[in-house]
């Protein structure tokens, strides 16, 4: 369509007395390169000053336009409306007078235009204190609505599915034992290497299968467990409520009267719940089995006196607590991805930023719980 | 190779569509003049908007082919298929706009990636494309904070952004009030006068059907194939088939032109 030599879009302003302004359009401005600046037509009206005027075209010389010239023309009626100088349309091409009307057709929204205004930075503290305070009370609240639901649950009261439930469970479970097992077998490799480096120069070498089994019964067997499960299935959840809230189908829900939270969260939250504590047997299984290969394959033990030693070292306190820590990080995850996918903003990157948010909180809180578990655990001498 | 007839801007020869081994139509044969409005209309569901996704390049075609200009548009190279769609304006049927950036953003993304126009001049194509839509003032927000409506005539903004000269509208109407959904028929009409450029338009309002359209064709969801073709007022006279009959009386069966819609 593109005419074989395509001339440059030009424009001449010319004055023409007593105080009109012919402005000559020329050339090809259906390209989409340069288009001609304004300055030529403005300091023209400028030349006329402030004696009234009026603008006239001459589009004899247009071989096509498009947007471009619309454009353009556009800015030229609007110097003139400022200016109060009469603007002749009438030699301009039809098809460009026509867009020209309909684009003045609709008056610009002036309270639409938002003001940019910069805040003083007291006035910013003191809004950031008040989101903090809202968005704590926002999480407590929700703690609180997990809270009712689950008591709603328990006396079977609650819009509940159960085979939802299932669902949910069979997705953060059996689905996530190959990643669980990957990452425990290396942790428990790690465990294993590093208790050699330390214990070897000391000719205690045996007591790696300890170090093994106390570090991975009490500590790392859940706390590796619930950081995958807060990446795979906490980021799962905020990323599919968030899209939901998006779609309005958290919105149609309520309109049927049906609590979000009992219908969505409350099976996510189970879910995880169940699930965690025996994905952490799962974990603790493999890990020891990781320290065992390491063992006995690097390390000159025999799997008799490896097994010996962990049996021995682990007890039934610490392996309760380690699984009851693990159901306890399962609720943190399927909190943080909940919330997070609730609260979530009404577009595409919203979904994002509830999905890094869940993952951030989740992983964060995992981490300072286990940390506090620590200290009271040392406390009570558990 | 030069196209048969010029007049012919985009041709569609025995089009097979089919989702997996589920096909939705079969033996679609079509042209469409250059400068014209082609509507493709038919009932819900029955692959209108898959058709539009094939003549757009979305989804490649069974078997058959879309030409443009007598090119087809799956035997091109990657490259000539890249520019062919820069030709191409669409609007998806809820606007489609990218969340993350404001309307003025969203207007300038094409502009700005496949002109040489400089950022003032980006600006002020943008400004004129979202007054043509009766936008003008709401450069600045982002697509969330605007109503379902507006979003639709801003998609119609961008999709207008490169001066494409084939516009393809998904159910350009759909969720409209009627007198935006007629400013919106206006708009098309102009776009079609003013710009000379090629519309094809996927809806089933009758309104806007017998408004806009200069030929048609009608989807047969039952036959899974073309059921008729033709302008929609020489189709609602002359056609036999009574279910582009019914289709076109909403169901009734007088004569006459759809009047004000009657409670159902």
């Amino acid at each position: 369509m593109a005419p074989q030599a395509p001339s440059l879009p030009g424009v001449s302003v010319q004055r023409r007395p007593p105080d009109g302004l012919l402005v000559t359009l020329s050339g090809n401005w259906r390209r989409m390169d340069r288009l001609p600046e304004m300055r030529g037509v403005q300091e023209a009206i400028e030349g006329v000053g402030a004696v009234a005027g009026r603008m006239a075209f001459d589009a004899s010389g247009l071989e096509a336009w498009g947007s471009g010239l619309v454009a353009y023309v556009s800015k030229c009626h609007e110097l003139c409306r400022q200016r109060g100088i009469e603007f002749e349309e009438s030699s301009l091409p039809e098809g460009v007078r026509r867009l020209l009307s309909l684009a003045n057709a609709v008056p610009a929204q002036q309270d639409a235009r938002r003001v940019g205004a910069r805040t003083p930075w007291l006035e910013y503290v003191g809004g950031r204190g008040i989101q903090t305070w809202a968005a704590a009370k926002a999480m407590v609240t929700f703690l609180g609505e997990n809270a009712v639901a689950l008591g709603k649950l328990l006396r079977g009261r609650a819009q509940f599915r159960w085979p939802d439930a299932f669902l949910v469970m069979q997705q953060c479970g059996p689905q996530a034992l190959g990643i669980v097992a990957l990452i425990n077998f290396l942790v428990g490799l790690i465990l294993a290497f590093v208790g050699a480096v330390g214990l070897r120069p000391f000719g205690a070498s045996i007591f790696v299968a300890d170090m093994v089994a106390i570090g991975t019964v009490r500590e790392m067997g859940c706390l590796m467990t619930g950081i995958i499960l807060c990446g795979r299935t906490g980021a799962a959840f905020a990323a599919q409520l968030g899209t939901m809230k998006v779609n309005q189908e958290i919105s149609a829900l309520q309109a049927f009267g049906i609590s979000p939270v009992e219908f969505l969260v409350l099976p996510r939250m189970m879910a995880l719940v169940l699930m965690m504590p025996l994905l952490c047997v799962f974990a603790n299984a493999i890990a020891l089995f990781g320290g065992f290969f390491v063992s006995i394959t690097m390390l000159d033990m025999t799997a008799t006196e490896y097994v010996t030693r962990t049996v021995e070292a682990i007890t039934l306190k610490s392996f309760l607590l380690g699984i009851g820590k693990g159901s306890f990080f399962g609720f943190v995850v399927a909190y943080a991805g909940c919330l997070r996918g609730m609260q979530c903003g009404n577009n595409a990157a919203a979904v994002g930023e509830a999905t890094t948010r869940a993952v951030v909180a989740g992983i964060t809180a995992i981490i300072a719980s286990d940390g506090v578990f620590a200290v009271i655990c040392n406390a009570l001498k558990l | 190779m030069k196209p048969a007839d010029a007049a012919i801007t985009i041709e569609i020869r025995d089009l097979t569509m089919a989702y997996g081994s589920y096909v939705v139509m079969k033996e679609i044969n079509a042209q469409v003049k250059r400068g014209s409005v082609f509507v493709i209309m038919g009932g819900s569901g029955c692959g209108k908007s898959t058709l539009l996704r094939h003549m757009i390049g979305l989804m490649r075609p069974v078997r058959g082919e879309v030409l443009y200009d007598g090119q087809s548009l799956w035997g091109m190279d990657d490259d000539a298929r890249q520019r062919q769609r820069r030709k191409f304006g669409v609007l998806f049927q809820s606007g489609a706009l990218w969340s993350s950036m404001t309307l003025a953003e969203n207007v300038a993304l094409p502009l700005g990636e496949y002109t040489d126009l400089s950022e003032g001049d980006i600006g002020d194509i943008v400004r004129l494309k979202l007054a043509l839509v009766g936008l003008r003032g709401f450069e600045d927000f982002y697509p969330a904070e605007i109503s379902g409506g507006m979003c639709k005539r801003a998609g119609l903004a961008r999709a207008m952004a490169l001066d494409p000269e084939i516009l393809f509208f998904d159910e350009p109407s759909a969720g409209l009030d009627p007198i935006s959904s007629r400013n919106l028929d206006h708009l098309i009409l102009e776009l079609r006068d003013s710009l000379g450029a090629t519309l094809v338009v996927v809806t089933h309002e009758l309104a806007s059907i017998f408004e806009i359209a200069d030929d048609s064709i009608f989807l047969d969801a039952d036959a899974k194939t073309i059921g008729a073709s033709g302008n929609p007022r020489d189709l609602l006279k002359h056609s036999t088939d009574p279910k582009v009959r019914a289709f076109l009386m909403r169901g009734g069966t007088s004569g006459t032109m759809p009047g004000p819609p009657a409670a159902s």
